[in-house]
């Protein structure tokens, strides 16, 4: 008897699952077909813009020089043990447009950003402003959700290519200033070896994660119960699932890309 | 009013930064110019082996890129690999029975394609053949050379000594 409720149970938890990823992809659907309606009204956007671009530029910029610094440390003491530090070039600028920077820059936006529309949203919806502009006839989904969608869709792939530049600064930082690694040498073999079609693999990357982390966090928090308890539950939500969505979409599309 | 301009300044200067680290990239970490259209002239050659030749590799001629691979592939009739060269429009005076040959850049280097001028006094045109071709060293064939000719010294050197003792 209790075997069978378990099995219900289970079955509960799958359907509910189930249900949560059809809700989610249908929102994720409305979003995209409502997104060029919003471009009509591009004050909305571009506070947006602001809000997960620029406010979010400080901790990339610092956080990407950290990663390019790390990165340019320990593949020189990798490289040298093979006498082939001058290959540092090259695998920093590779680990940091393919992998590195798509990847930790949007891992930070969902942190930064992400939580951020959550929590906003779900407190309008906590604080009825949400019912009240459907009262006044306002969709609060084309009025709220979506020029938040666009800002984070148009301010990542922005912020990644500012992550990789710093971090291959970072990286140059360490290599040549610290270890004594030819600058002539750092960037000829970077620029023999970098392809166009590998800044194009980190930026549509990024694409597709700010893809993924706007809409996880608009759906979470437009979905949030509303109570302090459910906003928060549904901000701890969009980290996760965005951490997850990322790490899962970039193992995807590497493989896509590697072939 | 003061605020919602402050904002639109901060977004303006982000977008700026991103769209200049974005030249940047383009610019600077590589240096394969974006290539609208199919630029230069196309060459064919057909060799016996191409080792780990690449599509892509850089087309040289006394050491200075001039071209790039373009493809690969293998060709049944000649039981050859038939490789396409794209050469930029600006190096037209290559001399038709130049030759070429593919080797290996330092080391560990990728390998390349390297053209050496003859001395015809007429030029490779479009969709030209070169005749004259030298495969990729393979070091697996070269290893077992090696040790073949020093077995058969050594065998010779074996046979040698009975002959000459008596």
């Amino acid at each position: 008897m209790s075997l069978v409720n378990l099995r219900i149970d289970r079955l509960g938890g799958l359907r509910g699952a189930l249900e949560k990823l059809g809700a989610y992809l249908l929102f994720a659907g409305r979003l995209l077909v409502v997104s060029p309606r919003a471009l009509l009204r591009p004050g909305l956007v571009v506070a947006q813009i602001y809000n997960a671009g620029a406010l979010s530029l400080a901790l990339i910029m610092f956080c990407g020089l950290f990663v390019g610094m790390v990165l340019g440390l320990q593949g020189a003491d990798l490289l040298q043990r093979f006498g082939a530090e001058e290959a540092l070039g090259p695998a920093a600028a590779l680990g940091m447009l393919k992998q590195l920077g798509p990847v930790v820059a949007a891992l930070l936006f969902a942190g930064r950003a992400g939580t951020a529309l959550t929590s906003e949203i779900g407190l309008m919806a906590a604080t009825d402003q949400l019912s009240a502009m459907e009262m006044m006839a306002v969709d609060p989904v084309r009025r709220v959700c979506v020029p938040r969608f666009l800002g984070a869709l148009i301010a990542l792939p922005l912020l990644t290519a500012i992550f990789i530049t710093i971090g291959l600064y970072g990286s140059q930082l360490v290599g040549v200033q610290l270890l004594g690694i030819d600058t002539g040498q750092f960037w000829s073999q970077m620029r023999n070896a970098v392809e166009l079609d590998d800044i194009a693999e980190g930026l549509v990357k990024s694409m597709f994660f700010a893809l993924a982390i706007a809409s996880l966090a608009v759906f979470e928090g437009f979905h949030a119960q509303p109570t302090a308890e459910g906003v928060g539950r549904a901000t701890t939500r969009t980290v996760v699932n965005s951490s997850i969505a990322v790490l899962l979409l970039n193992y995807v599309l590497t493989a896509f890309y590697i072939q | 009013m003061r605020q919602s301009r402050s904002i639109e300044l901060a977004t303006g200067f982000f977008a700026a930064l991103g769209f200049a680290a974005m030249l940047f990239m383009v610019t600077q970490i590589t240096n394969r110019s974006p290539t609208f259209g199919e630029a230069g002239f196309r060459l064919e050659a057909d060799f016996d082996n191409v080792g780990s030749l690449k599509e892509g590799a850089p087309v040289s001629m006394s050491g200075v890129s001039v071209g790039r691979v373009e493809s690969i592939r293998f060709n049944q009739g000649t039981y050859k690999a038939h490789v396409v060269l794209r050469i930029q429009p600006q190096f037209n005076r290559i001399p038709d029975d130049s030759d070429a040959a593919i080797f290996t850049a330092g080391l560990l280097g990728g390998q390349y394609v390297g053209l050496q001028a003859g001395g015809s006094e007429t030029f490779y045109r479009d969709g030209g053949h070169i005749e004259l071709t030298q495969s990729a060293i393979v070091l697996e064939e070269l290893i077992s050379k090696f040790l073949f000719s020093f077995a058969s010294k050594e065998a010779d050197q074996k046979t040698a000594p009975p002959a000459q003792s008596p």
